[in-house]
This record gives C-alpha cells, sequence and structure tokens, in this order.
C-alpha cells in the first residue's frame, strides 16, 4: 500500500543551527510509526514540518499523490493530516461539541450552526473512541487531561482525518488512562488511520508500534520493523555509539565518603534511592527524560524535601527542607533550567555571584561594593566569563557565560557537594569543554560532583561511577571501567514491559 | 573591553550612572525644566512659599511612596494603601482628641499599619494569593469599615500640638525633612544592604532567589510590613496638615502612589527601580499641578498628564527590557 505521507531528503535549519539533516520518513495506513529521539534531536521540528506549521529548507513532501516543497496547514487538512499536541489546544469555556466541530460546525440551510446535527455527530465520534460516559454538552474545563485528549482525537476524526500525529500523547496521564489511550490507537490503526506517535515511553512503544525511527541530533539513524530492536539497540540507537575524546579527565583523587543516601523518597518521582558520594569523585546519573534524575536533586536541595529515606553528610543524619539548609550544609545547585532557577536576569554579573553568598561580603549591614566587584572579577577570570565586566546585566550574556555565573554564584559558597543538572545543555562546543575541565579541576580540588546528564558521551566521559535511573528508581551503579553504551543504554531502558503494564 | 577599565566604570562615572539611573535622571530634568518654563511665564511660581506648599502637602505621597516601590520591586502591588492611610489617619485623630500624647498618636498608626500590612504580607508569602487579590480585598475592607465606624462624621478639636505638618524645623516644613531623609535613608538600605539587595532579587527571579538560599517568603512578609510602616509615616504628614480629618482620603490616593513609584523607574514587572525616582515623581506630580494654576489651565487636565507619564514611562521600560533582551540573543 502506498503512503498517506512521505518525506524525503528534508533538512531545516533555525537561526543558524541544523535540527533536521537529510531525514526520509514515511506513513503508511494503517500502521503506527513511533518516533524517537532523545530532546532536541529534532522530532518536534519533524512533525511540525508534515503538520504544515514548519516549511523545510530542502527537500520534498509527498502527500498523497502530490509533491510538494512545503505543505501549507490547508494541504494538511486536505490531505487528512491532523496533530493531537502535547499541549492541547481546545477552549475550556466551550462545549464538548463546539470544540469538537470549531471551525467547521454543521450548518443549517438558513446558515445558523446545526446544533442538533454537531451533537449528534459528536456523541457518534465519541462512542467510536470508546467514550459512552463523555456528555457533549460538558465544559471542557471541567474534563480530566485524558478525556480532553480523546476530544482532539474526536475532533481530527471529524474532519476525516486520514493520518494522526501525536506528540507524546501518554506524558500526562496516568496509568489507567494510558491503557484506555492505547486502545484507542489500536482501534484507529485497525480502521485504516496511519499513526505518528512520538514518545519516550519504550514499553508502550514495543505494545503498538509496527515500525519506529530513531533521529538524533537532527539526523535520521534509521527506520525498523519493531520486530527487529530491542530496548537496548533502540537506546543505543537514541543516544549514539561514539564517544568522542574531547573529555579530558584528570586522574581522580577519590576520598572518603561525604554524602550517603538512603531510601530517598519523593512522591512517586522519587522512589527509594540508595547511593554514596565520595570526596572528589564525579558520579554522573543517566536516565531518560522523565526518570526522575532531576526530580532527585530537587529533593536533594531541599526544593521538594524529601517524603522519606535519610540523607547523612559526613556520617552525620541531616534534614534539608529548603535550600537555605541545604547550602548551610554546603549543598549548591547548578539547575537545568538557568533561567528559571538559576540566574536573576536583570541584575549584573557581580549581584548574581554574591547572591548566594552575600554574608561574605557583608561588613555590618551593609554590602562591600568593593569586595563584590573584586569577587566577582576573580570568578569572571578563573572560570573564563567573557563579559564586559562585573557591571555587565546578566541577560546580555551568552547562553554558555551565564552557565559560567551560575555556577561561579555557587563556587563562592565553597561548596562541598555540586549538583550539575544537565551542566552543557544548549552552549555551544567551546564552552562545553571548558566547563568539563573545570568540573575535573573542582573534583581534583576534592569537590564532590552529581553531574545530571542526558549526554551519554559527557555521563561516559565526565563520571568515575555511573549511576542510572528509570522510573523514579535507582536501576544500577556501574564502574567507569564497565560502563558503556550498552551497559548504561540497557539500564535506561529499565526494567521493561512489566513496569509499564502493571 | 579590557577589565580595568570595567573595575572603573562599576565605581562610579558618568555612563554606568545615566545606565543605572536613568529614569530619575529623566524625572530630575523635567522638573527642572518645568520650574524653569513655568516660572518665566509666571515669577511666582517660583516663590520660597510656593514650592514650600507645594512639596510639603505632598510629601506623604513621596513617603508613602517610598513603600510602595519597595513592595512593587520585590514584584508585588498594593492597591488598598490610600483606604489604610484613611484608617491609620482617623485613629490617628481620635487618639488626639481623646486625650492620649501626641506622639503617641503620631507614632501608633505606624505600628498599626505594620501590623495590618503584615497579614497582608502572610496571605501573599504563605496562602500563594496573588497580592492585587488580596490588596483589592483589603481596600474594600478598610474602606466599608471607616465609613461604619465613623458614620462619615470629621473629627474636630484636634490639639495645637498635633499638627506636625505645620511645623517648621531651620525654616522647612517638617514633612520635607520627613520626605528627604526617609528617601535617602530607604534609598541607601536597598542598595546596600543585604535585605534590599534580596528585594530585587526577589522581584527579578523568586526561583532563583529561593535557589540561592534567601528566605523568600519572610522577606515577603517583611517588606509588606514596613510598607504598612511607611504608610503610617505618611498618615502622620497626612493627617496633621488641617485642623479637621476627614473620613476620606483624597480619590485615587493609592493610584496616585502607584503611580509616583512607576513614572519614577521602578519596573512595574519587578526588580528594578529607586526610591529616589519615586520622590521625585511625586514632587513633579504636585508641581505640575500647581503650575496649571499658575499658567491658567484647568486641573482637570492634570489626570490627564499623569495618565499621559504612566503611558510613556511604561513603554520606555519595555523598550529598555527588549533592548536588554535582543542583547541577550548575541
Amino acid at each position: 500500500m502506498s503512503a498517506l505521507v512521505a518525506l524525503s531528503g528534508v533538512s531545516k535549519s533555525f537561526a543558524g543551527v541544523r535540527v533536521l539533516k537529510d531525514v526520509d520518513f514515511d506513513v503508511r495506513p494503517g500502521e503506527v510509526h513511533a518516533l524517537l529521539g532523545e530532546n532536541g534531536a529534532g522530532k518536534s521540528t519533524l512533525i511540525k514540518i508534515i503538520a504544515g506549521v514548519h516549511a523545510p529548507d530542502s527537500g520534498t513532501i509527498r502527500v498523497g499523490d502530490e509533491v510538494l516543497k512545503a505543505v501549507t496547514p490547508r494541504d494538511a487538512a486536505r490531505g487528512g493530516i491532523a496533530t493531537v499536541y502535547q499541549e492541547l489546544l481546545l477552549f475550556p469555556e466551550l462545549t464538548v461539541a463546539e470544540n469538537v466541530f470549531l471551525g467547521h460546525a454543521p450548518r443549517t440551510g438558513l446558515g445558523t450552526l446545526d446544533w442538533q446535527a454537531m451533537r449528534r455527530t459528536a456523541r457518534q465520534l465519541l462512542d467510536e473512541l470508546d467514550s459512552p460516559d463523555l456528555d457533549v454538552d460538558a465544559k471542557v474545563g471541567t474534563l480530566s487531561v485524558a478525556n480532553r485528549q480523546r476530544i482532539e482525537i474526536a475532533k481530527a476524526l471529524s474532519q476525516n482525518a486520514t493520518m494522526l500525529i501525536m506528540d507524546e500523547p501518554t506524558a500526562a496521564l496516568a496509568d489507567a488512562d494510558v491503557r484506555r489511550l492505547m486502545a484507542v490507537v489500536k482501534r484507529l490503526r485497525n480502521r485504516g488511520v496511519g499513526i505518528v506517535y512520538v514518545s519516550h515511553k519504550l514499553p508502550e512503544i514495543f505494545e503498538i508500534a509496527d515500525r519506529v525511527t530513531v533521529l538524533r541530533d537532527g539526523a535520521l539513524i534509521g527506520t525498523r520493523p519493531i520486530a527487529e530492536v530491542s530496548e537496548a539497540s533502540l537506546v543505543a540507537m537514541m543516544v549514539g555509539r561514539e564517544i568522542d575524546h574531547l573529555f579530558p579527565k584528570p586522574e581522580p583523587k577519590i576520598g572518603e565518603t561525604i554524602l550517603k543516601v538512603e531510601g530517598l523518597t519523593y512522591g512517586s518521582r522519587v522512589r527509594g534511592v540508595s547511593f554514596e558520594l565520595r570526596r572528589g569523585e564525579i558520579l554522573g546519573l543517566a536516565g531518560l527524560v522523565g526518570a526522575g534524575r532531576t526530580e532527585l536533586a530537587l529533593t536533594l536541595f531541599g526544593i521538594t524535601p524529601a517524603t522519606a529515606g535519610t540523607i547523612e553528610i559526613d556520617g552525620r543524619p541531616v534534614a534539608i527542607a529548603s535550600p537555605r539548609q541545604a547550602r548551610s550544609l554546603g549543598i549548591a545547585y547548578v539547575p537545568e533550567d538557568r533561567g528559571l532557577q538559576g540566574l536573576v536576569k536583570p541584575m549584573t554579573v557581580a549581584e548574581n555571584t554574591s547572591m548566594a553568598a552575600l554574608g561574605k561580603i557583608t561588613r555590618g549591614i551593609f554590602i562591600d561594593f568593593r569586595a563584590e566587584a573584586k569577587r566577582a572579577l576573580l570568578s569572571i577570570k578563573q572560570l573564563g566569563i567573557r563579559t564586559r565586566g562585573p557591571a555587565q546585566v546578566v541577560g546580555q550574556l551568552s547562553g554558555g557565560n551565564q552557565q559560567k555565573v551560575v555556577l561561579g554564584k555557587w563556587l563562592e559558597i565553597a561548596p562541598r557537594i555540586l549538583i550539575m543538572d544537565e551542566p552543557t545543555r544548549g552552549i555551544d562546543v567551546g564552552a562545553k569543554a571548558e566547563i568539563h575541565a573545570l568540573m575535573g579541576r573542582l573534583a581534583q580540588e576534592g569537590l564532590a560532583i552529581l553531574m545530571i546528564s542526558s549526554e551519554l558521551p559527557e555521563v561516559l566521559g565526565m563520571s568515575d561511577r555511573v549511576l542510572v535511573m528509570h522510573g523514579g528508581r535507582l536501576v544500577t551503579t556501574l564502574d567507569r571501567s564497565e560502563a558503556n553504551p550498552e551497559t548504561v543504554g540497557a539500564a535506561m531502558a529499565g526494567a521493561s514491559h512489566s513496569d509499564v503494564a502493571a | 573591553m579590557t577589565e580595568s577599565t570595567e573595575f572603573r566604570a562599576h565605581r562610579s562615572g558618568p555612563a554606568r550612572c545615566v545606565s543605572a539611573y536613568g529614569q530619575e535622571i529623566v524625572i530630575a530634568c523635567a522638573l527642572v525644566a518645568l520650574f524653569v518654563v513655568v516660572s518665566a511665564i509666571n515669577p511666582r511660581f517660583l516663590g520660597a512659599n510656593n514650592v514650600n506648599t507645594i512639596v510639603s502637602g505632598n510629601a506623604y505621597i513621596a513617603v508613602a511612596a517610598i513603600g510602595m516601590s519597595m513592595i512593587i520591586i520585590t514584584g508585588h502591588i498594593d492597591v488598598s494603601v490610600g483606604a489604610l492611610i484613611g484608617v491609620l489617619a482617623t485613629i490617628s485623630g481620635t487618639l488626639a482628641v481623646s486625650g492620649y500624647p501626641v506622639w503617641v498618636a503620631w507614632t501608633l498608626p505606624i505600628l498599626i499599619g505594620a501590623a495590618i500590612n503584615g497579614v497582608v504580607g502572610a496571605l501573599v508569602a504563605y496562602g500563594r494569593l496573588p497580592s492585587i487579590v488580596v490588596t483589592l480585598g483589603m481596600l474594600s475592607i478598610l474602606r466599608g469599615g471607616l465609613v461604619f465606624v465613623t458614620g462619615g462624621a470629621w473629627i474636630n478639636n484636634l490639639p495645637p500640638s498635633f499638627q506636625l505638618a505645620q511645623a517648621r524645623l531651620l525654616g522647612v516644613p517638617v514633612p520635607i525633612w520627613f520626605m528627604l531623609v526617609l528617601t535617602i535613608a530607604a534609598f541607601l538600605w536597598m542598595r546596600n544592604t543585604a535585605f534590599g539587595r534580596s528585594l530585587y532579587a526577589i522581584g527579578g527571579n523568586a526561583e532563583a532567589a529561593r535557589a540561592a538560599g534567601i528566605p523568600v517568603e519572610r522577606r515577603i512578609v517583611q517588606v509588606f510590613m514596613i510598607h504598612g510602616a511607611f504608610a503610617g509615616i505618611a498618615t502622620m504628614l497626612f493627617a496633621t496638615q488641617l485642623k479637621i480629618i476627614q473620613s476620606t482620603v483624597p480619590p485615587n490616593l493609592e493610584l496616585t502612589i502607584i503611580t509616583a513609584s512607576v513614572i519614577g523607574g521602578v519596573s512595574i514587572l519587578g526588580g528594578t527601580g529607586t526610591v529616589i525616582g519615586s520622590t521625585l515623581a511625586a514632587v513633579l506630580f504636585a508641581a505640575i499641578g500647581s503650575a496649571m494654576i499658575f499658567v491658567n489651565v484647568s486641573a482637570y487636565w492634570l489626570r490627564a498628564v499623569i495618565g499621559l507619564l504612566i503611558l510613556v514611562t511604561v513603554l520606555v521600560d519595555m523598550a529598555r527590557r527588549n533592548r536588554e533582551f535582543r542583547g541577550s540573543q548575541r
């Protein structure tokens, strides 16, 4: 059977950065085609090109029998392509039926809305989706996420969609709703609808996909029938095998245990995690998106205090209920999202640098501006921050330099434990190497570093040991000598099918 | 640029001054220009008496705007301050006519203001309610409560010693002294202490401030209490101007105070601005109002002129932020 949509040689750049490179992709009627890749791999861009949101820079797209340079939203509608985005585009104050038919409501002979037909057809569509319990007159704002998603699907079907793109449809769903959604997807497939299914959850993919395509850094890694792949091989495809040798790791001088965590739990996000961190050690924390790594960091740092478990520092049990307490215990946290938790952008480099350690430069009740500028200058020099000086507003610096300011801020408190969440995300290669070199140096000076990273080469290149999380649990701990793309990849894929089916 | 030039620029330097205090300088220039132009048309405008009257009569607005600026810098707002001043004035007057020493009548409202706003701050910080909602509620409670208690009656027979606003020190009206001293003290406090710095940090990015170990909730309660105390001091200057205390305050008093802060350069989005700007802006409004009388323009235009100033200021603020944002994209 010929494909509903076929992309060939599609490339796309944003602001000079290539996010898709020469990608081929097709969807056939009656199949579920899973699209996989880590954050930033290009999945969203690919589906937006199919949906007509972005135009590719090169390559062609065949929709039905037409070969196009770019899909317009109108082409997409004519070709029966509909998309259910992660953030649902519904109007909370309108009813279910109104949302389903928004923009293409049936009309009466007089040109007014045909409410009868609208409600009747909406009812039919929802029944087909196995949702007889959904009231077509209910306001959408009162419904659960799972129900709203079904309305989005009904909306797609009401426009006679033959192809449905689903962007991480289960990200916000509870287990029972996930199973119900799976049933709906299978039903649609049996009716001949082609489905593009984007997800990070491997067990789901093994349950419903017919074929799977993996993207990495914008390049097509491969398209395979599901029977030919395993979870471990998919993870290896997603994160890549080559470790580049950019990681200048000095010989570690590992000392005594400084942090000991036992059964650490935060709701269902972090479940009974236990590990030890030693002086001078870089402990890598790997896992897929949603594995609970950042949540673990937030719990250790007191932003989301632990609901169970114990934390010991230097053998003494401690309670960490706020970042303030974490700070006084010598714990520093360089967050994943610099803009959100790291920097106060309207403030200067000096003001940001001194923020966590103002006590050190205060004489009486007054801040010693001269001492503040001096320390900021030292930090600028040590970390190689490219800025006009301590008085420059941080919002004006590049991403890599902003990251260094956040790091500089935490080094001011002379921390003993440094948690770095995705330390090099979104920064250029040069700054990346500098941050890696700096981490190596800090560890040599005796700092204990817990590094969360989604980049396998970074994890393998920098870590003395690697912890791997999956579904909020610690799956395994690997020594540097045992850690390689296969072992880490297999652990990242987690225990498996049983986990999600449960 | 080399480090040494920048280091110098950080300490002082006109360039740094203009970039850091741009709005304050603009307002000061506008004030000077206004005096020059209006006194050229009508020389009596510049008379010492007129200047004293303009500034002294509106000093309470500048004082209340100091507290308001701190609140806005922290990323919050208080629309109930006008009503609060009305309530505190009545309390102050009642104490004075009931035979309490005048210093009690002057200072007790300061403590009461701090206490009332402490409750507001707690609701905002720990109850996680938006400050505009809490203070709108407080506005109605205070305004309604005042009318209910006083029945709209004015307070007469105030002892002459109560008239603090009429007193002079070294020939200058007392309210002007309060305005100057409090503005300078608050400016230094905001700029040079860890406390002041933490307010700017919270207004700039509360999450980052919390992650850096700043006790965000406690600071919010504290800044609301300080703001309440400034409202109490403003009351002391407002209530002691005349021999009577009405059970109402000038219409839109809270808006006038908020406007002084915003026009003075305090970003409505939080995180930037100084109290010097708000004081200058408060004086500017008073001067514009008086100037209109001196050049024979209907005073009804005052609101419109101030409204125009607000729009221009906010547009300039947005433009400046956009420029900084674009700068970050390099």
